[in-house]
């Protein structure tokens, strides 16, 4: 297994070494992020919003450099250029489709871009789609569809290149509450059936005691990582853990340790 | 409200030329009654005469005119929208393009006539006809092509970067879809513009080899061919309607899947 070294110790997918971002105005969006992520987990970062969990997730997909501190992928093979291959999906808070293109072609899209020829991958691309329970849309267009419907279709842009991390930026939440427990349920199913490493951004506790398997909790001014919860609990989740007193003591202590986070931020300010 | 309601096609088109007529009925009454000499305004019956009598010499113009026209469009097309893809390239391409591509619109293109008459020979008068009508149609697509290649969705243009798109990918699976409904805008400008440029460029410079429309009007003025110079302009008009027509349905035909300009709502 890739994930083992040679002391047959589980080295991290990823990890964040003291990484900090000061934007050019001088902002100091994040500092001292010291973070594994594990290979195969569901990592949710959650923290009020401002306090640089997306900016963390933008740095980590590699949409920009940090200032500070190093993201190493120690797991990840090496490409023929010496860089780790980093296969990655990433999800954005709008599903960021292209409004001219069909479900397919924006499905297609990944792979397009990465030189596939649209009759070579045709079946992937419709397995993705039919994953997502999209199947007789694949020749719609954006507009005729949902905001729930967009972001599957998101999501299956991210799916079809079968990648090893799934970088997701509040992608529910803009959706209404039962469209997005509907999109939990669905995604932990591909998750557990993909294999992939999830990172999460949420500002929703709720949500991420659902979802993860773990949970950091950042504060803000500047970002940073004031707590993880591990999620201990059992997969498969349904109805009757989102109900049960487990689902809600571990809601408590994740809304108390964002608390902490807010209290001591609004304290440095 | 009643405004939201949508009219059906065949109303759409009735309506207008009902009125149309109407008031051509009401022209052609007063014109009688008050007795207008025909030298001031002419009834619609004799226009459409002198339109029937002349049509060979005015389709003759109304070729030159729609061949100039369509070939000004077209070069403007070509280079607006080389030039925008371009000037999407590089920042520094763009802010040492744009400034002349400015004074090139907001100089009047009838104070540049003669020195491209002087410049290309009286004996090419079509050429600069066709120079100047260009000038005039050029600006509208550069800009609008301009600023369509740069509103890209911040998201996409992440998402692109992510996958690792090449920058002729970027500008053909993303720039160019993006920009497409502004460069149609700026087309139906344009279409509009380049007769324009073609009649006021006549008018200027006078007519090359043959005679276009805008020179019918000036020669059918120095006659007092009044009814004469009223077919010349419906013909300016029906080409003006025609170019415009066509590149609305354009718009449409491009559009109809996803852009808000051109979608059907249903209620």
């Amino acid at each position: 297994m890739d994930g083992i070294d040679a002391a047959g110790r589980t080295r991290p997918l990823i990890r964040l070494g003291g990484v900090g971002k000061t934007y050019a105005g001088g902002t100091e969006a994040l500092a001292g992020i010291d973070l594994d992520v594990r290979q195969g987990e569901f990592l949710s970062l959650l923290g009020p919003s401002g306090c640089g969990k997306s900016t963390l997730l933008r740095l980590i997909a590699g949409l920009g450099v940090p200032s500070q501190g190093r993201i190493d992928w120690p797991a990840a093979p090496l490409d023929a250029a010496g860089r780790p291959q980093r296969a990655l999906g990433f999800v954005f808070q709008e599903p960021t489709l292209m409004p001219w293109a069909s479900v397919f072609d924006n499905v297609y899209l990944p792979l397009r871009l990465a030189g596939q020829r649209r009759r070579a991958v045709a079946a992937r691309v419709a397995a993705a789609i039919e994953s997502v329970g999209l199947s007789s849309f694949a020749r719609a267009y954006p507009r005729a569809l949902s905001g729930g419907m967009r972001m599957r279709v998101s999501i299956a842009r991210a799916m079809v290149m079968q990648p090893s991390v799934l970088l997701m930026d509040e992608p529910f939440a803009a959706l209404d509450e039962i469209t997005r427990m509907r999109l939990n349920d669905d995604l932990l199913r591909l998750w557990r059936e993909g294999g992939w490493t999830v990172i999460f951004v949420t500002h929703s506790v709720y949500e991420s005691v659902f979802l993860s398997s773990r949970i950091a909790v950042m504060g803000a001014r500047p970002g940073r990582i004031v707590a993880t919860i591990a999620v201990d609990a059992p997969y498969p989740r349904d109805e009757s853990f989102r109900t049960s007193g487990e689902y809600n003591a571990l809601c408590r202590r994740t809304s108390a340790a964002l608390r902490t986070a807010m209290d001591s931020a609004a304290a440095a300010a | 409200m009643d405004d939201d309601r949508p009219i059906p096609l065949g109303l759409r088109v009735a309506v207008p030329l009902l009125l149309g007529a109407a008031l051509l009925g009401l022209w052609e009454l007063l014109v009688r009654w008050l007795e207008v000499p025909k030298f001031v305004l002419p009834p619609p019956s004799m226009i459409a005469d002198s339109l029937l009598a002349e049509r060979a010499t005015l389709l003759v113009s109304l070729w030159i005119t729609l061949r100039i026209t369509l070939l000004a469009f077209l070069i403007a097309l070509v280079t607006g929208v080389a030039l925008a893809v371009l000037s999407a390239q590089s920042r520094l391409i763009e802010i040492s393009l744009f400034p002349y591509a400015v004074i090139l619109q907001v100089t009047p293109v009838v104070s540049i006539a003669p020195l491209i008459l002087i410049w290309v020979g009286v004996d090419h008068l079509d050429r600069a006809l066709l120079i100047l009508a260009t000038i005039v149609a050029f600006f509208p697509i550069l800009s609008n092509t301009t600023l369509g290649l740069k509103s890209v969705d911040h998201n996409l243009r992440d998402l692109f970067q992510l996958y690792g798109a090449s920058r002729r990918q970027r500008l053909l699976l993303l720039q160019m879809p993006s920009a497409l409904p502004y460069l149609l805008a700026g087309m139906k400008i344009s279409g509009g513009l380049a007769l324009i440029g073609a009649v006021v460029a006549e008018f200027v410079a006078g007519s090359g080899t043959g005679a276009g429309l805008a020179w019918r009007i000036v020669e059918s003025a120095n006659r007092l061919n009044i009814p004469g110079m009223f077919a010349a302009l419906l013909l300016l008009s029906a080409l003006g309607i025609l170019i415009f027509l066509l590149m609305a349905g354009l718009q449409t035909l491009l559009l109809r899947h996803w852009h808000e300009s051109a979608v059907r709502r249903e209620r």
